[in-house]
């Protein structure tokens, strides 16, 4: 079986779901949502660098690297704040994060 | 030949070069906020100066367009942050957070937000998008003792983070199927209709940017990170950073998929009438002010994007207009309510405003002014902004929608016009501490500017965002 463009893409598509489905179906720890994000832009990674070997153009993998850049700034920022919150509250679960409602 | 590109970018350049310089300084002499804070003023000063007197053309391989699309709303949103950084700095010192970050904070959002105003590409699109995002959710929980601010923070960064996901996917899957992630060409791979793949990604990358808007059904962060973020940064966060979303949204419809405008346009209207719905009905139910500003917004972005909606020209300029005199209301209320507090507590919800036309006049009649405006009364600046988006929906053919979209709007009344009862004629509930100077300057500036002074304002305003209109891809 040779693998093609839609291999890649469907496994993208799983792994997109997935992250999505951490980050609505999770109930426990917000550190599981950090990592459903970085799934996601996983996903959209291999997405972009199939997309690029397929069509012989490098742009797609160009767009990757600045992906993963910006996903490292932002885990960054995103533990930053969660430490704010661990902080404050002592705790970091998700069913914590509630005192706004409505 | 690099400096001819780096010509259209000088707003940007100014800015980048600005926020990194001064956080050196602030750094080395971290007691020196107030300077740090009038020198990001100046910077912003200065790029706004930059990007109105800029020439057009397009740089980068079309990653950056400058054209008056782009200085139009540059000038709006380098103006907007430039307004946030008096109103937000005291105000933090006043309740012990000494901090050169946020002016720094506030140039790099600005300058990510400039990035989304003129990208030509769905990488500096996303590199823009991101920019401002991160600036965003460390302001959000700026005030780091604060229990409500870091949950703010949290939401916002967890849903900020899902919906640069959602634009991302789609952005991967507009780059594989028309094959560029330029949007001229992404518009020639479009054509008069786009394929399914092309459609799948436009709806994920529309999804992402609704997010940003805070448009239903994408809004549910918005109540929360507003009711929990500092108010200063809440008045910054409810006016650039939606003006630079939509207009990116018009980049992203108007120059990468025209064609495919009969595609959208009924996504976009769903889009615009569920906001107007949520903004109107669970408006009705809020106690805190800050709250229902939130939805007061979410319904106001519906009206935007209605303008959008209509795929024309004159569509955008009405989304222009409106969403330059909405940033002008948002940012003056919630500059009162930067202003009010009592014996050190910040007056946050509709009780606490009772009998404020005795306590403090000025500002209850700004908040009134406010209210009537984002209701859309005449003479009040609000009613121009929609009067213009019903005339573009019904030149287009939208008469369902602008329907709906009235009786939303006669829905909300009933919130503004019960705030409006409650600071009038209820009894008041004791003294306020005397407002600060600069929170109360700006609240009476914006309301003239609501009133009277819009009348004369839109005689240039609309033209200008005219010209700013045509330089799209709409008919």
């Amino acid at each position: 079986m040779i693998i093609g463009l839609a291999h890649y893409l469907a496994v993208a598509a799983i792994l997109f779901t997935i992250g999505v489905f951490g980050i609505f179906v999770n109930r426990k720890n917000i550190i599981v949502i950090l990592m459903s994000i970085e799934l996601i832009l996983l996903a959209v990674n291999i997405n972009l660098v199939a997309f690029s070997a397929y069509l012989g153009n490098l742009t797609g993998q160009i767009f990757a690297m600045f992906v993963l850049t910006v996903a490292a700034a932002e885990a960054a920022v995103g533990l930053a704040i969660l430490v704010t919150f661990f902080r404050n509250r002592g705790d970091i679960a998700v069913d914590d994060a509630s005192m706004m409602k409505g | 030949m690099i400096s001819a590109h780096l010509a259209y970018a000088y707003p940007e350049l100014i800015l980048a070069v600005g926020a990194l310089a001064l956080l050196v300084v602030g750094a080395f002499m971290p007691k020196q906020t107030g300077l740090v804070g009038w020198a990001s003023v100046l910077v912003l000063l200065a790029a706004a100066v930059a990007s109105a007197t800029q020439p057009f053309g397009v740089a980068f391989s079309g990653g950056l367009i400058s054209d008056a699309a782009a200085t139009f709303s540059k000038v709006a949103i380098y103006v907007a942050s430039a307004v946030a950084i008096p109103l937000g700095q005291p105000w933090f010192e006043r309740r012990g957070v000494k901090n050169f970050e946020y002016p720094v904070l506030i140039l790099l959002a600005a300058l990510g937000m400039g990035m989304m105003a003129s990208s030509g590409d769905l990488i500096s699109l996303y590199v823009g998008v991101e920019l401002h995002s991160l600036a965003l959710y460390v302001m959000a929980a700026m005030h780091r003792d604060n229990a409500k601010a870091s949950e703010a923070g949290l939401k916002y960064f967890v849903l900020g983070a899902l919906s640069s996901g959602l634009l991302l996917y789609g952005a991967s899957l507009i780059y594989g199927f028309a094959g560029s992630t330029l949007f001229s060409e992404i518009a020639a791979a479009a054509g008069n209709e786009a394929n399914t793949g092309l459609l799948f990604g436009l709806v994920f990358v529309i999804c992402g940017l609704a997010f940003k808007v805070s448009a239903a059904p994408f809004h549910m962060w918005t109540p929360d990170v507003y009711e929990g973020a500092p108010t200063p940064v809440v008045a910054f966060f409810a006016a650039a950073p939606k003006l630079a979303a939509m207009v990116l949204f018009a980049r992203v419809l108007g120059d990468a998929f025209a064609g495919a405008a009969g595609q959208w346009q009924q996504v976009l209207v769903a889009i615009a009438l569920i906001s107007v719905a949520v903004g109107a009905f669970a408006g009705l139910v809020q106690k805190n002010l800050k709250r229902l500003w939130a939805y007061s917004s979410i319904a106001n972005v519906g009206y935007a994007l209605l303008g959008l909606a209509s795929g024309t020209s004159d569509g955008v300029q009405a989304m222009l207009v409106f969403m330059v005199l909405y940033m002008i209301d948002v940012t003056g209320f919630f500059a009162c309510l930067a202003a009010l507090s009592r014996q050190g507590r910040s007056m946050e919800t509709v009780e606490d405003m009772a009998g404020l036309i005795k306590e403090q006049p000025g500002i209850a009649l700004a908040m009134t002014v406010f209210s009537l405006s984002a209701l859309g009364l005449p003479p009040f600046s609000g009613f121009f902004g929609k009067v213009f988006v019903f005339k573009a929906a019904l030149d287009a053919g939208l008469w369902g929608p602008a329907v709906i979209g009235l009786v939303g709007s006669v829905v909300a009344a009933f919130y503004y016009l019960r705030l409006i009862k409650v600071m009038w004629f209820d009894g008041s509930t004791g003294a306020t501490d005397k407002p600060p100077f600069e929170a109360k300057a700006i609240a009476i500036v914006t309301a003239l500017f609501a009133f009277p002074v819009v009348i004369l304002a839109l005689g240039w305003l609309d033209p200008l965002a005219e010209r700013a209109a045509h330089a799209f891809g709409l008919a």
